[in-house]
């Protein structure tokens, strides 16, 4: 295979993008793909791309949240903008209405279903955000036609539905 | 254990063992971890940096697992013994730049590594031979409780573990499953499995890490969510992606033998052929015919070579274990010589 930029060399990088879920493959040779990916580097950081999903329609809002600041690290929203990264944990609460829809934008969720650190008392989850996001995903496995899965993530609504109401009674 | 004792032994993870190990090299999970109210390392000053080196090797010497691991400070370490370490994917490359403050663990068998200060204050793996991230998960999640009873982390109980990059955030976990899948690529399926596989959002590199081409027809594929879900789901999620794979990757190697048998043992007879018979070899070629020749032993063609030996060799090729090897600097020239002599010797050329 040729690469697709100077049709002279072998293409061994090949590069899969994905824009608004329409998908798109480059094949380069390594010297293209090299200077492709400066390119991109320039235009798209990750920094620039975390940014973009963060701003994404609300740009008048947004000129206010560039000048708030961690109060324990003293990162403020505009760095993480540009760099990407989060200056400590505390990041987390001063910026906690920014990264809300930040994280929900990158996971399709904001809600951590994982397990805790064992020094912390075990969090109480709240049953009703479990359930809304176990049917969120129940609809979402049917979509995708993941029968299986859905098949599971129903059993698991049952389950904590009855076991809701056995407390109730 | 030192350093310079890993030269001598391979990884668990090479044992080409485990479930499914003809198809599935190895499965690997990581967890991203920092400290409490500590800032990231990218934001930290070098004495916040040691002071967190300090925090974390005091608590592992406290912990029964870590008895015997090493405990590396990469700013002690030469520009070798930094890449071997890379190659033997114990650490990440980024974590070799700007040595100072960072510092990696790695338990005796190279089951488990902790590099300390990279992007979070500890990324820890956990890797395994063959298809088994269950396992996988069962180690890399009691070594994780072990050290939550010791150190404080960063943690809220509806956004999870807090990362430096809100991309880990959540479980801050990734799994992910390196496959051999010359057939795929041979029969020209592969590239279609790759862009379905990015339709699922999951991510594909090759043998060598992130930001390589896939190289020796070795794919690594990971979950990219790491919220949302709890762990066990993420994994099942990679389990019946991955299954899907094998199960395409056996139909191809079936096709090829069915249809082109003559073509596919001249192929993989003649790799062998060069391996042992080669006195000068650069590492592309070495890769691409090893790949072939493993491909011969999980079909049965070659019967006299096991295949931990030639996952070992994919390792000692590589520049920096030559090196270590001969103890010593070689040139371009020089490591290309040594290549096919080491190969030689492990394939009785």
């Amino acid at each position: 295979m040729q690469c697709d930029i100077c049709g002279k060399k072998k293409a061994t990088v090949h590069l899969t993008e994905i824009v608004d879920e329409q998908m798109s493959e480059m094949h380069l040779c390594e010297d293209c793909a090299r200077e492709k990916s400066v390119q991109m580097e320039q235009q798209f950081g990750l920094a620039d791309l975390l940014a973009g999903l963060a701003d994404f329609g609300k740009q008048v809002k947004d000129m206010e949240a560039v000048k708030i600041k961690c109060s324990h690290c003293g990162l403020t929203y505009e760095d993480f903008r540009k760099f990407g990264r989060l200056g400590c944990s505390e990041c987390y609460g001063s910026f906690r209405e920014q990264l809300s829809v930040l994280l929900k934008k990158i996971h399709g969720s904001n809600r951590h279903l994982g397990k805790s650190p064992v020094k912390m008392a075990s969090p109480i989850k709240d049953k009703t955000d479990q359930l809304q996001e176990l049917r969120n995903q129940l609809q979402e496995a049917i979509r995708t036609e993941s029968f299986e899965k859905a098949a599971a993530l129903r059993d698991k609504i049952h389950e904590l539905e009855k076991r809701g109401k056995a407390k109730e009674t | 254990m030192k350093l310079d004792d890993l030269i001598k032994q391979s990884g668990e993870w090479l044992k080409g063992t485990g479930p499914n190990a003809n198809i599935v090299m190895s499965s690997r999970i990581r967890l991203a971890r920092n400290l409490v109210k500590t800032p990231f390392p990218n934001k930290s000053v070098k004495k916040s940096l040691l002071d967190v080196l300090a925090t974390v090797e005091t608590a592992t010497q406290q912990i029964d697992y870590f008895k015997n691991a090493m405990f590396l400070r990469i700013a002690e370490l030469d520009g070798v013994d930094k890449q071997f370490l890379v190659e033997r994917h114990l650490m990440s490359h980024e974590h070799s730049t700007n040595p100072e403050g960072k510092a990696l663990i790695v338990s005796p068998e190279e089951i488990l590594s902790i590099m300390v200060n990279e992007e979070d204050h500890l990324r820890i793996q956990v890797m395994q031979s063959g298809f088994n991230l269950t396992e996988t998960w069962k180690i890399i999640n009691m070594i994780d409780d072990r050290l939550s009873e010791k150190l404080e982390f960063a943690f809220l109980p509806d956004w999870g573990y807090l990362t430096a990059c809100p991309t880990n955030t959540g479980t801050a976990m990734r799994g992910s499953v390196m496959l051999h899948l010359p057939a795929l690529v041979m029969t020209k399926q592969i590239n279609k499995v790759l862009a379905a596989i990015a339709k699922l959002s999951f991510a594909s590199r090759g043998f060598y890490g992130e930001g390589t081409q896939a190289t020796g027809n070795f794919f690594q594929i990971s979950n990219q969510v790491s919220m949302g879900h709890s762990e066990e789901d993420i994994i099942q999620n990679i389990n019946g992606l991955i299954r899907q794979i094998i199960d395409q990757e056996e139909q191809a190697r079936q096709a090829l033998l069915l249809q082109n048998r003559p073509m596919l043992e001249d192929k993989i007879w003649r790799s062998l052929g060069i391996l042992r018979n080669a006195h000068i070899i650069s590492s592309q070629e070495t890769i691409e015919l090893l790949s072939m020749v493993r491909l011969g032993i999980d079909v049965g063609i070659i019967k006299d070579v096991s295949r931990s030996s030639i996952n070992e060799l994919f390792m000692m090729i590589q520049p920096a274990h030559l090196q270590k090897i001969e103890s010593k600097k070689l040139t371009t020239a020089e490591r290309d010589a040594k290549r096919a002599s080491v190969i030689r010797e492990k394939l009785g050329g």
